[in-house]
C-alpha cells in the first residue's frame, strides 16, 4: 500500500491520494457575524410572511363545533349517564341544532370528535388482524386480536378491540325541514379500501358476544365498503381526535340553522370522555388551526429579534 | 535484549580464579558456592560472593551477563546460571501489560450511567402512571375504559393486578426507551477509530523514506487520547538522539580545531537571524568521504597536515591518548577495514577520530595495543606497540579514565581523559600552559551542545610506578568490602600532576528535527520529561541541544552527589544513608519550591538523578516532588533504571491525573510505554521490543509533533463531538417517544412504526455521524501545526466537559419537545389536507419522524465546518434515504408494511401542511443551538473559532499562496508565543475590517 502510493508520485494529486491524506477539497463555512445576521434575518423574513399566510388560510376556514354528549342525556338520567347509555330499552335519539355563523362553501366536512379516548393505547392498537381483514375467515392466526378473537368457538370477522368498539352514533342533518344531502362515500383512504380491507370479506359473528362494544355491521356488505369501519380502524394519534363522518354537499349560508338528529349510542360516559360534532370547510392547508401560523410568526420574530440583538452587541463590542 | 537502551559493548571479565577453566573437563572438577542477593530489578548493581576452597571472591556486575546479552569477540563462554525466568533482572523490570482505555471512553461510561438512570426514571414514571391508569379501569363493577376490555385481560394489562402490569410495563419501557442508550455508539466508535487509525497509518507526512516505515497505530482505541497529552515522558538515547557520537571539534594546545557546525549552533544562528553561509565552506573542505562518527572538518589537521602545526608534538600526543586510552576492541572486516566495538559511543568516536587523523589502532591483546602511526619526521606510517600495564576504568564517581602504558621508547606514560573539572584539578604546575584557552574552548563547546572531555598525560618514573603498582595490585586482590574505595584511592594517587593536552568535543547527534519538534510541543504547553540512563552532565547537554533547556531557564538540580552524603555513605550504615539521603532530597525539593515561588516569571528546568528519584518517589515526598515537577517546563531524570522510568510515569499519571505519553525505542522503555496512557515506540534501529509494547509507532521523534498536534487534535475533536452528537440524536429520538407515550396513557405504544425505529440508528443517522468521526477537521493540518496552542483544547478537555455534554443532552430534550409539540399541534385535530382527511397515528408518526431525521441531520451540518463531497453525500443522502425508504416500505403489501402502507405517497406528500410543519419544526429545533453557537463564536470564541475566523477573513491563506509566505511566517511563529501573534494578527486585520 505504502509503496504503491509512493511509487506513483505523478498521481500525487489524485483524489484518492488527497483522500488518504485528508486533504480533499472542502467547503469550510465559518459563522462570521455577517453570516449570522443574514441567516437570522432570512429566517425571520421567511417565517413571518409564511405565518401570516397560514393564519389567513386558517381564518378562512369556517368551523362549527357542537358538544352533544351531555346534552343528549335526558334530564332524569344525568346523575348516572353510564347506566343510561348501557340500557338498550331507553331510546337514544336526540336532536341538537347548530347555527352557521358564516357562509360555508361545499363540501362541508362532518367530523365526530372524541376526547379522552385512547385509541392509541398499546393494547388497543395491537388488537387487530390485517390478514383477516383481507382474507376473512380463511385466515386463522388471529391471536393479536385478543381478547376479541372468538365467540362461541367461532372466529369473529373483523376481530379485535378496534373493530369491536366501532363508533356507532349516527347523524342526520336537516335544514329548514329538508334533509341535507350528505355523502358518506369516499370518506376512507383509497388505499385502505382497496388494499387493507377485503372485497370478499363479510362481517361474521360480529358483536354476538355477551358484552357488546360498539356498532354493528351489515353482514351483507363486504368490509371494503364498510367505510365507517375503515375510518374507525385507522387509529388516531392522540386521545383527542376527529374522524370523518361524511360530506355535506350543499353550501350553508350564514345564520342557517342545521338541526342534527342523532342516535347517541356510543358510550363515552364511563371514562368521562366527550363527544363533539364538527362541521368544517377546508382551505388549501386543511382545517382550522391557528397554531402553525402563530408558531411561524413567533419563530420569525424571535429570529428577527436575535438578529437585532446580535447586531447591536456586535457593533458595541467592536467599538 | 538490551536493557539500558544502549547497544554498546560491555566488557565482562571472569574472576581470576575461574579464568583458567577453559574446557568442560576442568569445569567438571570445579566446585564453588555462590551466595548472592535476592532477585531485584537493579541493572547496574550485583552483590554476590563466590566461595571456592575456603576463599571468597566478590562478584560484581562485571561478572554478570544479563539475560539476552549477545556475545561479542568470543564464540562461547562457560558460566553458571544464577537466576532464571521471572527472577532475572529483565523480568524484574517488566510490568504487566495493562489494558488501556481513554479518559474519553471512561467519561462516556459515566454518561451511560447518567443515561441509564434517565432511562430507569423515564420508564418508572411511565409505569407509575400506567399502573394508576390501569387500576382505575375497573372501579367497583364498572369498566372505565370499556373499549380495552378490562374484563378479559392478560398480565400486561390487568386492572386487578395493576402493580404487576406496571412492572411488566417497566420492562416494556426499558425496551422502548433503549434508544436513550445508544448501543450503536460503541459500534460506531469502533468503526471510526479503525478508520482514524488507517488515516494515521497512511499519512505521508509521517512516513520515513529512509527506513521505509510509516507511522502505525497499533491499537485503535487510543486515538483521541493523543489529543489530550499533558506530559510527554521521553527516553533519550535512540529517541531524541541517534545514539551515535560524532567527533566534531577539539582544542589542542590552546588552539581550537574543527570547523563543523552543530545543530545547536545552526539553531542559535537561525534564531539570531544570521544567514547560513557556513555549511557551504564545510562542503568545500570536505573531501566527499563521510565517516560515521566523524564530522571533523579542518584542513590544518587532516591528511597529515598537523605535522606543520606549531604544537605538532602536542597534537601527536593528543591523538595518541585518544587512540590508546579506551576499552574499545578493533575488528578487521573482510574488506580490510577496521571497525571498533566500544563500551560507549563517545569512545568509539575518539578511536575513529584518531584513526582518521592517522593514529590507527588496529590490535588489542591482553597486554598491548598496536597502532599504525604517522611518523612526523620520516612521513612514513610505522607500527607502534604500546604495552598496556593498567586500565583505571571510568566510573561515574571518578569521571575519568586513564591507562598506564609503556611506549615503544620505553617511557612509562599515564594517559588520561575525563571531565574537565576533574582533569583540571589534577594538573601539575607546568601542565597548565593552555588551561585558560582550553577552558574557554570547552565553554564554547558545551554551549554548542557538545559533550566535552579534557585530555591529559603524564610521564611516570619507574620507581614511582613500581611502588604504586605493588599497592594497587594488593588493593585489587583484597577481598574486603571497601576494596573499591581502596582501588579508587590508589588510582587517585597516581592520576596527579597531569599535563593538559587539550579537549575534545563530541556531538551526540540529535535525530532529525528534534529541537523544532520539542519547541512546538513546548509551545503547545505540553510538559516534557526526559528519563534517561545517562549521566547528569550528558543529560543536561542534550537538554540544551534539543531546546528542552533554554537560555534564561533556571535549573533546579536535585542530586545526592554531595560531599555530606558521600561522607555518610562511607560509614556503610544503610539506615543512616537512607535517612540522610531522604532528608537531603527533601531539603532540595523544598528549596526548589521556594525558588520557583520567588521567581514566578522565569521558566524552570528540573534535573534529578536516579538515586534522588528513589527518595523523591517515596510516598511521603512524592506529592511535594510532583508539585515542584509540574511547575517546571522541563524535567530531566538521569541515571534512571527502566523500573524507575515506569514508576515515574505511573506517578506522573496518578498525581497529576492527566494524560501521559511515553516515547521510547528500546527494550528498557517497555515498562514506561506500558505504564503511560499512551506508549509511542520509535521503530528505529534498536529492535522491535518497544514497538511491540507500544500503542503507536513512528519512525522519527519529529513525527510526534504531527501525531499529537494534527492527528491527536483531530481525533480528540472528532470523538468528543461524535459522542456528544450521538447522545443528542438518540435523546431527541427517545424523548419524542416518551412524549408520545405520555399521550397514549403510558401504554408503551411507540410513536413510530417498528421498522422506522429499527432503521433510525442504522440508516438515517449513522453515516453522517461516522463521517463526523472520521473526516471532520476544525482547521487544516497546516494550521494545527502553526497554532500549537490549539492543542490545549484537548488537554483542558474543553470539547468534552460535563457542561458541554449535558448541554447537548439538554438540547436533545429541547429538540424533542419542539418536534413533538409543534408537530402534534399543527397536524392533528383538524383536517390536514384540503380533502378533509385528518391525520391519524401513522401520519403523525411519519411527520414526527421526518422532523427528527431532518433535525438531527441538519444539526450535524450546523456543527461541522468541513464539507467535502462525502459529508454532503452522507448528510443529505440520509435525509433522502428516509423518503426513499418510506416510499419503498409503503409500497409493499399492507400486511407487511402495516401503518406505513402508502402513508407517504397517499397521505403526507400531497399535504402542504406536512411540508410546512416539517420546515417550521426543523428550523425551530435548530434555532436554539444555532443562536448559542452564533453568539459564542462571536463573543466567546474558542481557539479553533478564532483560527477559523482568521482563515475565513483571508488572513490565513489556506494553501495556495503558502509557499511564498512560508519563510517569513515561520520565522515569525518561532519567535513569538502564539497568543501574542494572534493578537498582532488581529491588529493587522482590524483596519481592513473598519474599511469594509
Amino acid at each position: 500500500m505504502m509503496n504503491t502510493v509512493r511509487e506513483s508520485r505523478r498521481d500525487r494529486e489524485t483524489a484518492f491520494y488527497l483522500f488518504t491524506q485528508q486533504r480533499l477539497p472542502a467547503c469550510k463555512p465559518v459563522l462570521t457575524p455577517a453570516w449570522v445576521i443574514t441567516i437570522f434575518l432570512f429566517t425571520g423574513l421567511i417565517f413571518i410572511p409564511v405565518g401570516l399566510v397560514t393564519l389567513r388560510a386558517s381564518s378562512g376556514v369556517v368551523e362549527i363545533v357542537e358538544r352533544y354528549d351531555a346534552k343528549c342525556v335526558p334530564e332524569p338520567f344525568r346523575i348516572d349517564k353510564v347506566s343510561y347509555i348501557q340500557d338498550d330499552s331507553i331510546p337514544k335519539n336526540c336532536s341538537v341544532s347548530m347555527k352557521v355563523h358564516r357562509y360555508m362553501k361545499a363540501p362541508i366536512y362532518i367530523y365526530y370528535q372524541l376526547d379522552n379516548y385512547y385509541q392509541n393505547h398499546r393494547r388497543y392498537v395491537k388488537s387487530r388482524s390485517d390478514q383477516q381483514l383481507l382474507q376473512g375467515r380463511k385466515y386463522h392466526s388471529t391471536s393479536p386480536c385478543q381478547p376479541v378473537e372468538f365467540n362461541n368457538n367461532q372466529s369473529i370477522v373483523p376481530c379485535g378491540l378496534i373493530a369491536w368498539s366501532l363508533f356507532n352514533d349516527t347523524f342526520t342533518f336537516i335544514r329548514e325541514r329538508t334533509k341535507l344531502k350528505v355523502n358518506r362515500k369516499n370518506i376512507a383512504w383509497k388505499s385502505d379500501r382497496d388494499h387493507k380491507f377485503g372485497k370478499n370479506v363479510y362481517p361474521f359473528n360480529f358483536q354476538n358476544g355477551t358484552l357488546i362494544g360498539g356498532g354493528k355491521l351489515n353482514p351483507k356488505i363486504p368490509l371494503s365498503d364498510q367505510e365507517d369501519l375503515i375510518v374507525w380502524m385507522r387509529t388516531s394519534a392522540l386521545p383527542s381526535f376527529r374522524k370523518l363522518y361524511g360530506r355535506i354537499e350543499e353550501d350553508l349560508d350564514a345564520d342557517d340553522v342545521v338541526v342534527v338528529q342523532l342516535m347517541n349510542n356510543y358510550n363515552i360516559y364511563s371514562f368521562s370522555g366527550k363527544k363533539k360534532l364538527v362541521l368544517s370547510t377546508t382551505s388549501w392547508l386543511g382545517g382550522k388551526n391557528d397554531f402553525l401560523g402563530h408558531a411561524c410568526v413567533f419563530v420569525g420574530s424571535s429570529s428577527l429579534m436575535l438578529a437585532i440583538v446580535f447586531t447591536l452587541l456586535h457593533l458595541k463590542s467592536r467599538r | 535484549m538490551n536493557l539500558d537502551g544502549e547497544t554498546n559493548l560491555k566488557l565482562k571479565h571472569a574472576l581470576d580464579v575461574t579464568s583458567s577453566l577453559r574446557d568442560a573437563g576442568s569445569l567438571k572438577e570445579f566446585r564453588a558456592v555462590i551466595k548472592c542477593e535476592d532477585p531485584n530489578e537493579h541493572l547496574y548493581s550485583f552483590i554476590g560472593t563466590l566461595y571456592n576452597d575456603c576463599q571468597q571472591y566478590p562478584l560484581s556486575p562485571q561478572q554478570i551477563l544479563l539475560r539476552d546479552s549477545k556475545l561479542k569477540n568470543t564464540d562461547y563462554i562457560y558460566g553458571v546460571v544464577i537466576f532464571t525466568g521471572h527472577d532475572t533482572k529483565v523480568m524484574q523490570n517488566a510490568t504487566d501489560p495493562p489494558s488501556k482505555r481513554t479518559k474519553t471512553e471512561r467519561r462516556m461510561d459515566k454518561i451511560i450511567y447518567v443515561l441509564f438512570s434517565a432511562l430507569m426514571l423515564v420508564s418508572f414514571t411511565g409505569s407509575l402512571f400506567f399502573g394508576i391508569e390501569t387500576k382505575r379501569d375497573i372501579s367497583g363493577g364498572n369498566y372505565r375504559r370499556w373499549y380495552l376490555r378490562p374484563d378479559r385481560t392478560t398480565v400486561f394489562y390487568d386492572p386487578r393486578r395493576a402493580s404487576l402490569a406496571a412492572f411488566f410495563h417497566f420492562l416494556t419501557g426499558l425496551m422502548l426507551y433503549g434508544y436513550l442508550i445508544p448501543i450503536s455508539l460503541y459500534v460506531s466508535i469502533e468503526i471510526v477509530k479503525v478508520l482514524q487509525s488507517i488515516f494515521i497509518n497512511q499519512d505521508q507526512a509521517m512516513y520515513d523514506e529512509e527506513t521505509d516505515r510509516p507511522a502505525q497505530a497499533r491499537t485503535s482505541n487510543l486515538n483521541e487520547e493523543l489529543g489530550q497529552v499533558h506530559t510527554i515522558l521521553s527516553d533519550k538515547t535512540g529517541t531524541l538522539t541517534c545514539n551515535s557520537m560524532e567527533f566534531v571539534k577539539c582544542s589542542i594546545a590552546g588552539t581550537a580545531y574543527g570547523r563543523g557546525l552543530t545543530e545547536v549552533e545552526v539553531a542559535l544562528a537561525k534564531r539570531r537571524g544570521e544567514r547560513m553561509t557556513e555549511p557551504l565552506s564545510i562542503d568545500t573542505v570536505d573531501s566527499g568521504k563521510s565517516v560515521k562518527g566523524f564530522n571533523f572538518r579542518d584542513e590544518r589537521i587532516m591528511n597529515g597536515r598537523w605535522v606543520k602545526e606549531p604544537h605538532s608534538d602536542d597534537i601527536q600526543k593528543f591523538f595518541r591518548v585518544l587512540a590508546t586510552c579506551h576499552t574499545a576492541v578493533p575488528e578487521v572486516t573482510e574488506s580490510g577495514d577496521i571497525i571498533y566495538e566500544a563500551e560507549s559511543p563517545d569512545e568509539l568516536a575518539f578511536v575513529i577520530a584518531a584513526r582518521e587523523v592517522g593514529f590507527q589502532f588496529f590490535k588489542r591483546t591482553h597486554t598491548s595495543l598496536k597502532l599504525h602511526e604517522l611518523d612526523p619526521f620520516s612521513g612514513e606510517i610505522v607500527d607502534r606497540v604500546y604495552k598496556l600495564l593498567h586500565v583505571l576504568e571510568f566510573s561515574s564517581a571518578r569521571k575519568r579514565m586513564s591507562v598506564i602504558v609503556r611506549s615503544p621508547e620505553n617511557k612509562l606514560l599515564l594517559l588520561a581523559k575525563g571531565a574537565d573539572s576533574v582533569i583540571f584539578e589534577r594538573l601539575s604546575k607546568h601542565g597548565r600552559l593552555f588551561e585558560a584557552q582550553t577552558k574557554e574552548h570547552i565553554e564554547n563547546y558545551s554551549e554548542a551542545g557538545l559533550r566535552t572531555l579534557a585530555v591529559a598525560y603524564r610521564e611516570l618514573g619507574d620507581d614511582e610506578f613500581r611502588i604504586w603498582e605493588h599497592e594497587f595490585m594488593k588493593a585489587k586482590t583484597s577481598v574486603t568490602a571497601d576494596r573499591d574505595v581502596l582501588v579508587d584511592e590508589l588510582a587517585d594517587r597516581i592520576e596527579r600532576d597531569l599535563i593538559l593536552l587539550g579537549a575534545t568535543a563530541v556531538e551526540d547527534k540529535l535525530q532529525n528535527g528534534v529541537p523544532d519538534c520539542i519547541d512546538k510541543l513546548a509551545r503547545a504547553r505540553i510538559g516534557i520529561w526526559v528519563l534517561t540512563g545517562d549521566k547528569k552532565g550528558t543529560a543536561i547537554n542534550i537538554g540544551y541541544a534539543c531546546s528542552l533547556l533554554r537560555r534564561g531557564m533556571k535549573q533546579i538540580v536535585i542530586t545526592l552527589e554531595s560531599p555530606e552524603i558521600e561522607a555518610v555513605e562511607k560509614h556503610e550504615d544503610k539506615e543512616a544513608i537512607a535517612k540522610a539521603s531522604f532528608e537531603s532530597v527533601k531539603r532540595q525539593i523544598h528549596e526548589g519550591k521556594s525558588q520557583v515561588a520567588r521567581e514566578q516569571s522565569t521558566e524552570f528546568g528540573l534535573i534529578i538523578d536516579g538515586k534522588s528519584l528513589t527518595y523523591a518517589l517515596d510516598k511521603n515526598l512524592v506529592h511535594n516532588f510532583m508539585d515542584l515537577a509540574v511547575v517546571c517546563a522541563t524535567v530531566i531524570c538521569c541515571r534512571s533504571s527502566p523500573k524507575q522510568k515506569a514508576i515515574v510515569t505511573r506517578m506522573v499519571k496518578s498525581v497529576t491525573g492527566r494524560t501521559t505519553l511515553a516515547i521510547g525505542d528500546g527494550a528498557n522503555d517497555v515498562g514506561m510505554l506500558q505504564e503511560a496512557d499512551i506508549g509511542v515506540g520509535i521503530s528505529g534501529v534498536e529492535g522491535m521490543q518497544a514497538v511491540m509494547a507500544s500503542d503507536f509507532s513512528i519512525a522519527q521523534f519529529r513525527f510526534l509533533e504531527r501525531l499529537l498536534l494534527v492527528h491527536g487534535h483531530w481525533c480528540y475533536r472528532r470523538i468528543a463531538m461524535m459522542i456528544c452528537y450521538f447522545f443528542y440524536k438518540n435523546i431527541t429520538f427517545g424523548f419524542t417517544l416518551f412524549w408520545f407515550e405520555a399521550h397514549a396513557s403510558f401504554s408503551g405504544q411507540p410513536a413510530y412504526n417498528d421498522w422506522y425505529m429499527s432503521c433510525y440508528n442504522v440508516f438515517f443517522t449513522s453515516l453522517p455521524v461516522i463521517t463526523l468521526g472520521v473526516f471532520d477537521q476544525d482547521v487544516s493540518a497546516r494550521l494545527c501545526l502553526k497554532y500549537p496552542l490549539l492543542y490545549q483544547e484537548g488537554v483542558q478537555n474543553i470539547l468534552f466537559k460535563w457542561v458541554r455534554i449535558l448541554g447537548w443532552m439538554f438540547n436533545g430534550v429541547l429538540s424533542s419537545i419542539i418536534i413533538f409539540f409543534f408537530s402534534t399541534n399543527s397536524i392533528t385535530g383538524q383536517a390536514f389536507r384540503q380533502d378533509g382527511q385528518v391525520a391519524d397515528y401513522s401520519v403523525l408518526g411519519v411527520t414526527m419522524y421526518t422532523c427528527v431525521v431532518w433535525t438531527v441531520n441538519c444539526q450535524m451540518a450546523l456543527s461541522i465546518n468541513y464539507f467535502t463531497w462525502i459529508q454532503h453525500l452522507f448528510i443529505w443522502g440520509s435525509i433522502a434515504l428516509w423518503y426513499i425508504f418510506l416510499m419503498v416500505y409503503g409500497s409493499i403489501p399492507p400486511t407487511l408494511s402495516t401503518t406505513a402502507y402508502k402513508v407517504f405517497v397517499e397521505a403526507c406528500a400531497p399535504s402542504l401542511l406536512y411540508w410546512l410543519t416539517t420546515l417550521l419544526v426543523v428550523i425551530s429545533a435548530l434555532l436554539p443551538l444555532f443562536s448559542y453557537r452564533a453568539f459564542q463564536i462571536r463573543f466567546r470564541p474558542m481557539e479553533h473559532d478564532k483560527i477559523q475566523r482568521r482563515r475565513s477573513e483571508g488572513l490565513e491563506d489556506d494553501g495556495r499562496r503558502r509557499r511564498l509566505s512560508e519563510s517569513s511566517e515561520t520565522r515569525n511563529s518561532s519567535e513569538l508565543p502564539s497568543e501574542i501573534r494572534i493578537r498582532i494578527n488581529s491588529l493587522k486585520g482590524s483596519p481592513r475590517r473598519k474599511n469594509s
